[in-house]
């Protein structure tokens, strides 16, 4: 497509990024303080980190300044998982679990985080928002008055994470029976079959051929 | 006439109050009717609910679930290279192209890029897992409207791609063919002519369905001006693909981003249609068959020397990040936002996958429309329970 007229195809004007720098300013003009925290990969991606309050407010912003399209919304669990990654060596020794809580770029205070992506489909750009979960309440507001496909994904959103969503009309569980305890994304809810039987792992890796066959030849010579 | 005699206009009342009556007999009730879990229109086990005033819907909702497998959970237990075989039941009708996203969100955390090669291979199986996935659904779309005819074309025909997929990658459904940094496997020997012989038979079979469906009457009247859908909704509702573009929107992420992949090596066009009803859904799709058989043409000749694989580690670790990566699958958008912890498994995977978004349309869509139009307007979102369900 020759005639495309990509915004990121333009050569890469290292190391700033013009076209997401003046998206980060027409947001800040737009909903003020409630930018927490940014992070701009140049030519390549964008994210946003708004205050919890202002989570719906971020998407009229941004539904109003092009960002019409939907692409996802869901939840982010950043306690590393109690039962370890299910990829450790049987035979080492156990090692000590990792529980440092670190979210991941543009930081946070909260163990859960809500993340949504939106699309500017005439400037083909792109970005991610998130925002802190705090534990009382623990819910944001919902995004269903702005983007009607936020419904579906909220609702996952809520069966596998337990996220509550103000305003949000109807929060039944998508895949899971009614009477389903517990949130099956939670990283302290167990992953049953994995604990009944270890999953090989990284032991599961054969040495491969071509890297030891040098060494037997110079081993028999 | 004048005047109405007395006996006339007595039987005139009478007849009147014996019509109300009876309609107050048959007051209609609200029905509810259930469609599936088991039905041919839903390419597995989706269930609609519909509630009916007569003929007419008066409120839907797809019951999804029957399939739900967990993935996003089991990535968090699995070492990177492994998530490529769960992400292959994701769309099983056109597998390898749920692989690439994948790939191409671990490529950019580990700040490598697959050799041109590679790239263009990638670029022609995933064409090729397209035109098998496209190509059912066109012969499907028959079977919706009582025309048995094209599924048995459709299923002879993406024999032929399967064959070659399968040549290639040694897995007919599940190829599980892609690697970080490059591909498993070089193409074998004679697999580009026979490639280029298939895409004539190919071309073939979308004239023949044009043909046998586009131009029929009853096909027309059955999609034309049904189950419309205006731009504004689609975004809304974050519909993407064919769908997307039947409803007026240039919208392609093979061409509107900047991806390490080979679409910008080929001369194509992207295809809108500004109805947004079911037959503009139907006809983007097929146009895209062409399209993509067009690329496919055009890669086989630019496959350029050089290795299939680009040095990597042999335990792959990826560094901490976030990234995410989505293409243009046969359904429509599917992208991986891939959080990684310096570890061998991801972190968290959250799957975006096309149905889920344009299946999420259908309350909206079924509204105020017909029985009978509930089945066409399916089939014309078109969606794999795999890919609703995850």
């Amino acid at each position: 497509m020759s005639d495309a007229t990509d915004t990121d195809d333009q050569p890469p004007a290292l190391p700033g990024d013009g076209l997401r720098e003046g998206i980060v300013d027409d947001l800040r003009r737009r909903i003020g303080d409630a930018v927490v925290d940014i992070h701009i990969s140049p030519n390549d991606d964008l994210w946003v980190r708004v205050q919890t309050d202002a989570w719906r407010q971020t998407a009229e912003a941004l539904h109003a300044a092009g960002f019409t399209f939907f692409s996802f919304l869901s939840g982010l669990d950043w306690m590393p998982s109690p039962y370890g990654k299910g990829e450790e060596d049987p035979t080492a020794e156990p090692t000590e679990p990792d529980t440092e809580i670190r979210q991941g770029v543009t930081g946070g205070d909260t163990r859960f985080q809500v993340f949504a992506r939106l699309v500017d489909l005439d400037r083909h750009v792109g970005i991610t928002i998130k925002a802190d979960v705090p534990d009382e309440p623990f819910a944001v507001d919902s995004w269903t008055t702005v983007f009607a496909g936020a419904n579906w994904h909220e609702r996952e959103c809520h069966e596998m994470f337990g996220i509550g969503f103000n305003g949000h009309p109807d929060l039944r569980n998508m895949y899971l029976p009614t009477d389903f305890e517990g949130y099956p994304l939670r990283k302290d809810f167990p992953l049953l079959a994995r604990m009944i039987k270890p999953w090989p792992g990284i032991v599961d890796v054969e040495p491969m051929p071509v890297q030891d066959e040098p060494a037997e030849q110079e081993g028999q010579s | 006439m004048t005047n109405l005699s007395d006996r006339q206009q007595l039987s005139y009342i009478a007849s009147q109050a014996a019509d109300a009556r009876l309609n107050v007999e048959l007051e209609t009730e609200g029905m509810t009717l259930n469609i599936g879990p088991q039905h041919p229109a839903t390419h597995g086990t989706l269930r609609i609910i519909a509630r009916l005033d007569g003929e007419q819907v008066i409120w839907a909702e797809p019951s999804a679930g029957y399939m739900h497998r967990g993935y996003e959970k089991l990535t968090e237990v699995r070492t990177f290279p492994q998530v490529t075989t769960l992400v292959n039941r994701i769309d099983w009708l056109g597998s390898f192209a749920n692989e690439v996203p994948f790939i191409l969100a671990s490529e950019k955390l580990m700040e490598i890029e697959a050799p041109p090669r590679a790239q263009v291979i990638r670029t022609i199986l995933f064409e090729l897992s397209r035109i098998a996935n496209v190509s059912l659904f066109l012969g499907d779309l028959g079977v919706q409207m009582g025309a048995i005819t094209p599924v048995f074309l459709a299923f002879r025909d993406r024999e032929y791609v399967l064959n070659l997929i399968e040549g290639a990658t040694g897995g007919r459904f599940h190829p599980n063919f892609d690697r970080i940094g490059g591909l498993k496997d070089d193409l074998p020997k004679g697999w580009i002519e026979e490639t280029r012989q298939t895409m004539v038979k190919l071309r073939k079979f979308c004239d023949i369905i044009e043909d046998l469906l586009f131009g029929n009457e009853i096909f027309q009247s059955r999609m034309r001006g049904i189950g419309i859908i205006p731009a504004d909704v689609a975004k809304d509702y974050g519909l993407s693909g064919a769908n997307l573009r039947a409803s007026g929107v240039d919208y392609d992420l093979r061409r509107d981003q900047d991806i390490a992949m080979a679409w910008d090596k080929a001369d194509w066009k992207v295809w809108t249609h500004p109805d947004g009803d079911s037959f503009a859904r139907c006809w983007v799709r097929l146009q895209e068959t062409r399209e993509s058989c067009k690329i496919v043409e055009q890669l086989l000749d630019q496959i350029p020397a050089g290795p299939i694989m680009t040095k990597v580690p042999r335990i792959i670790k990826v560094p901490e990040g976030e990234a995410w990566v989505s293409t243009e699958n046969p359904l429509g958008e599917m992208g991986y936002y891939v959080v990684s912890k310096g570890d061998l498994g991801p972190f968290r995977v959250k799957i975006r996958s096309a149905s889920f978004n344009n299946i999420s349309i259908v309350p909206w869509a079924l509204k105020g429309v017909y029985v009978p139009d509930i089945i066409t307007i399916l089939a014309s979102l078109y969606f794999i329970l795999g890919d609703i369900d995850r």
